[in-house]
């Protein structure tokens, strides 16, 4: 699976794309797949604070729940309600199965997110292939 | 020299292999290097439930017991009673402790009025074979632990018998169930073919010899026959979803050296008129103290959230009153479901609780177990 070189990641596994001042965020395929069917997704609402590197909700696989970590601060301007009725189009698209969007409050935070290589890297070392 | 203690290796069973060519995800269960998943989770679940699904079940262990006291031994140390047993023929038991509470549940298998098989949960495997051995030491009989020598595959679902039976002479609508048969599986000879399961569904469980070159051209070829079912290998992902949704009892979940035979609501397993076994007494006072005071109750979320194991369940009033053992989504009924424990006063059917979801109390209500019974064979 190739990671979008225009989008940043978090080493716990979120990706965002950011256009301006709006970040959208979602969860990698690394993620998706060491989850396994994925069955809920717990989103903060619109006009929410999130603040990068803290748990902003949580997305449940039948056998596991794991938390999401924010990439980035700001305010929620958009969660992805579709998700709600179907969460397994993480399982089939991950990266195009945005969960929030962002107002970004601190444009620099994104500087510090790795990119779409050092990611993969990342990934490839976690799991020693 | 290094201090550092030495972190034990993983048990595998002799399809490790097999597995990891397959590409499942494998886990550490028990000790043992299991595959969790291989297509997918739910995907393998509802093979079981609409077709037929495979299972490597090799890492449960096998303790045979034989002598001219057999039967007393097996009768001391396990709850069921096993005189009712004839040969051929299996029942659920379990292991217990002097308090009634478990050791391990098990299933008898009576081969001769000699000789007895008990077969037992992976993980209390070593505790179950030094247990057994210390309490029938007065009994004249040996006690073997064989589990290396058999490999245990289960074939589960509706198709189960139609796919087994392109691969057996043995005539496998005679079995009944929880009654087992010895024969041909495969071109091997004097396998143990057992009409159980861990699953809810319709099925079989075979013991072969297990080695490596044995195991994975047997396994083979139950998916190769099994190809014209849409059969699917399935991990302990889908086995532990599937034992759920049938409300069957998981060691170290719902039955524990915690938690006594009357709590797990599994006395109809537990003969207390017959002869002196171990945990009776204990159980008899549980009985004549006005039974036991709290139950495990079937849980169905009726909110937006999945109950999970270890998560307090509480009164609407946020009073916390018990734990769930086991939670998941069910994926064949489509619910998110639970087993806990709660005080006998608040598990009527239909009462309304809450369980406790990240510092959210989410409403669930007591429903009937199991929650899915599989639909009775048209005639």
């Amino acid at each position: 699976m190739a990671y979008p070189a225009s989008y940043r990641y978090t080493r716990e596994h979120e990706w965002i794309k950011v256009e301006g001042d709006q970040g959208t965020v979602g969860i990698t395929d690394y993620a998706q797949n060491s989850l396994g069917d994925i069955v809920f997704v717990d989103a903060p609402k619109v006009g929410a604070t999130v603040e990068a590197g803290k748990v902003f909700g949580s997305v449940e696989s039948v056998k596991a729940v794991s938390d999401l970590y924010s990439p980035v601060s700001g305010t929620v301007t958009a969660v992805n309600e579709e998700l709600n009725a179907a969460p397994e189009k993480i399982n089939s698209a991950a990266h195009d199965s945005w969960i929030i969007k962002v107002k970004l409050s601190k444009p620099a935070e994104v500087d510090a997110l790795l990119n779409a290589a050092d990611y993969e890297k990342f990934t490839s070392e976690e799991t020693g292939h | 020299m290094s201090t550092t203690p030495a972190i034990p290796a993983l048990s595998k069973t002799s399809l490790n292999a097999t597995h990891r060519q397959l590409g499942a995800k494998m886990v550490d269960f028990g000790g043992w290097d299991m595959p969790v998943e291989y297509s997918g989770l739910i995907a393998e679940h509802m093979a079981v439930r609409t077709r037929v699904g495979l299972f490597d079940v090799s890492h449960m262990g096998e303790i045979q017991l034989r002598g001219p006291e057999a039967l007393d031994a097996v009768q001391f140390v396990s709850m069921n009673d096993a005189s009712k047993l004839s040969e051929g023929q299996a029942h659920y038991s379990a292991l217990l402790t002097e308090q009634g509470t478990f050791v391990d549940d098990i299933l008898v298998h009576k081969f001769s009025p000699n000789d007895y098989l008990l077969v037992v949960n992976a993980g209390t495997r070593p505790k179950d074979y030094a247990w057994i051995r210390q309490h029938a030491q007065r009994f004249h009989c040996h006690v073997s632990d064989y589990s290396a020598h058999y490999s245990q595959l289960a074939i589960q679902g509706p198709q189960a018998l139609a796919l087994l039976e392109k691969l057996t002479s043995v005539d496998l609508e005679k079995i009944k169930n929880y009654w087992f048969v010895w024969g041909i599986v495969c071109g091997l000879h004097n396998v143990l073919i057992s009409r159980t399961g861990y699953t809810g569904e319709d099925g079989f469980e075979i013991y072969i010899p297990s080695d490596e070159a044995t195991t994975a051209r047997v396994w083979n070829e139950i998916l190769e026959a099994g190809r014209e079912f849409d059969i699917l290998p399935c991990g302990l992902g889908a086995r532990n979803t599937l034992r759920l949704e049938a409300s069957m009892a998981l060691y170290g979940h719902e039955i524990t050296e915690e938690t006594n035979v009357f709590e797990a609501g599994l006395e109809r397993f537990c003969k207390l008129d017959k002869p002196e076994f171990l945990g009776q007494a204990a159980l008899r006072n549980v009985l004549q103290d006005g039974g036991p005071r709290r139950k495990l109750i079937g849980l169905e979320m009726i909110e937006r959230g999945i109950g999970r194991d270890g998560y307090p369940v509480c009164t609407l009033d946020g009073e916390e009153i018990g734990v769930v053992t086991s939670g998941s989504p069910a994926p064949f009924l489509k619910k998110n479901i639970a087993l806990a424990y709660v005080p006998v006063v608040h598990s009527a059917l239909d009462t309304e609780l809450a369980v406790k979801i990240r510092g959210q109390n989410v409403r669930a209500r007591v429903v009937p177990q199991p929650f899915y019974r599989r639909p009775k064979k048209q005639a």
